[in-house]
């Protein structure tokens, strides 16, 4: 769990440039790190090809948080 | 009801530029009057394979200062380069100095152009493609021609016109003259414009290459862009950026700005002829040059110098030079000409940006720099070509060509100030 976490971290670390201690489960990708429309969509594409997932379109707009996009990983992702 | 338009005078007030020669205009400049060549062996790929193996490559580019880190993956490196060059004829306007007003800023537009846009983009995704779902949402963003148009009003709060020309080579020549034109008109007071391209990769080396446009004199890369030569054996592929700063006459007198040149004609011309041989005796070039005389309503006397086209091909820069003797006479005996792509290569759609700043800091220094690498002048190339060594102008206004394929033509006649 604590292994997601981070590489969920340091994914969205690179797509923003932004520092990894910057960024915590409640960082909201737009609100909090500056993110527009075009950057949640990378960082959901990169998230699919770091865990091997297809995330739906229905399911990707529900991914806002850093929290988010962990909690569907846990529960999605192949052990 | 007629509505009578009263032409406003234009004037360069700002200028950038990053090419092989250059990061800076001082620094291009300077090697250009010295006459040092800045083409090389291919580094970006292996060459092995390539009839050419030989380009203008910019050297020691960093986009850190321009561009955000984030952004800078978001954008083709035409795009890195237009925004250098920006930076650059920003500061050099003194905008960087001053708090421009909304209103201002809602007549001030930018028209960069490009020849071919992000095809280094291209090349990339499509070698890694991995289906539909893997292609990135800033694929498009960052290649399309207009987008240094958009990256640099994004940056530089500019919210008059926006566009972008496509002509390939006469891109920059083109940008600068219509963005000229809507400030003339009064559709805007400052504009940025000129071209960018960047294309040194398998797809646009081999491409130029089939054509047998480009020059194969690999063993010799310094020697190998050699306009008016008669051992000249094709163009040499550069890359890069060259941006000036527009603006209204009267509004740039009265913040003090300093004015390097005044855009005093500018012509348009198509072909009609084939898609990348000029028409015979250079009649679009002809007509071009007559149109920019005609719009700058001067005498073609008056013209003492033309940065030529002169890209190194065989049959262009012969049909160019004949084009200049049909337009001026005898007058064209007198007319001092230079290619300075004999330096930094064809930079594609930023050549007319490049060249059109290499033309005014002509007019304004009266220094020309030189045609390098002219040992045997071609007789069928029979103009006063400075050549080898830097020469003196003395003349109140000197002309830029620009021809793309196509057979698209652009002309800018700039007069001291």
């Amino acid at each position: 769990m604590a292994d997601v976490r981070k590489k969920v971290i340091a994914i969205i670390a690179e797509q923003l440039a932004k520092p990894e201690d910057s960024i915590s489960e409640s960082s909201h990708f737009v609100d909090d790190l500056g993110a527009d429309s075009l950057d949640t969509v990378e960082i959901i594409m990169a998230i699919e090809e770091a865990f091997s997932l297809e995330i739906p379109e229905s399911e990707q707009e529900k991914i806002r948080t850093v929290g988010d996009a962990i909690a569907y990983i846990e529960k999605h992702a192949k052990a | 009801m007629t509505r009578t338009v009263q032409r406003r005078r234009v004037v360069i007030t700002g200028m950038g530029t990053i090419n092989p020669c250059g990061l800076t205009v001082p620094e291009t400049w300077n090697n250009l009057l010295a006459g040092k060549s800045g083409i090389s062996t291919i580094d970006r790929f292996d060459v092995t394979d390539f009839a050419c193996k030989i380009a203008g490559q910019v050297k020691g580019f960093d986009p850190d200062p321009f561009i955000d880190k984030k952004e800078q993956k978001k954008m083709d490196i035409f795009i890195h380069y237009a925004l250098g060059a920006a930076h650059e004829a920003w500061a050099d306007a003194g905008f960087d100095q001053v708090q421009l007003t909304k209103a201002e800023r809602e007549l001030f537009g930018v028209y960069i152009g490009s020849g071919i846009g992000g095809l280094s983009t291209i090349w990339d995704e499509a070698n890694g493609y991995r289906g539909p779902r893997r292609t990135s949402p800033f694929f498009i963003p960052s290649l399309i021609v207009n987008m240094a148009s958009g990256q640099a009003s994004i940056k530089y709060g500019l919210q008059g016109p926006n566009s972008a020309v496509a002509t390939a080579c006469a891109t920059g020549a083109h940008a600068i003259g219509d963005a000229a034109r809507l400030i003339a008109f009064g559709y805007a007071d400052r504009m940025m414009a000129g071209g960018s391209d960047s294309v040194i990769n398998q797809l646009g080396v081999g491409g130029f290459a089939s054509m047998r446009a480009l020059s194969t004199r690999n063993d010799e890369p310094e020697r190998a862009s050699r306009p008016f030569d008669v051992d000249r054996d094709g163009f040499v592929m550069g890359e890069g950026a060259g941006i000036v700063i527009l603006e209204e006459y009267e509004l740039a007198k009265a913040r003090g700005a300093k004015i390097y040149a005044e855009v005093a004609g500018y012509g348009m011309s198509g072909d009609a002829n084939h898609i990348t041989t000029p028409a015979p005796e250079g009649e679009g070039g002809q007509r071009v040059m007559r149109a920019a005389i005609k719009d700058a309503d001067i005498a073609a006397e008056e013209v003492g110098y033309v940065n030529m086209h002169g890209t190194s091909t065989p049959v262009g820069d012969k049909l160019e030079c004949m084009a200049i003797q049909k337009v001026f006479g005898d007058h064209a005996k007198k007319i001092k000409v230079s290619s300075t792509k004999s330096m930094h290569g064809h930079l594609l759609g930023a050549a007319g940006g490049l060249e059109t700043i290499v033309a005014v800091k002509a007019v304004q220094t009266g220094l020309i720099p030189p045609t390098i690498n002219v040992d045997h002048q071609d007789p069928e190339c029979d103009l006063d070509v400075t050549a080898n060594v830097a020469g003196k102008l003395d003349s109140e206004y000197v002309m830029n060509n620009g021809f793309g394929f196509g057979g698209t033509n652009g002309c800018l006649i700039l007069r001291k100030v």
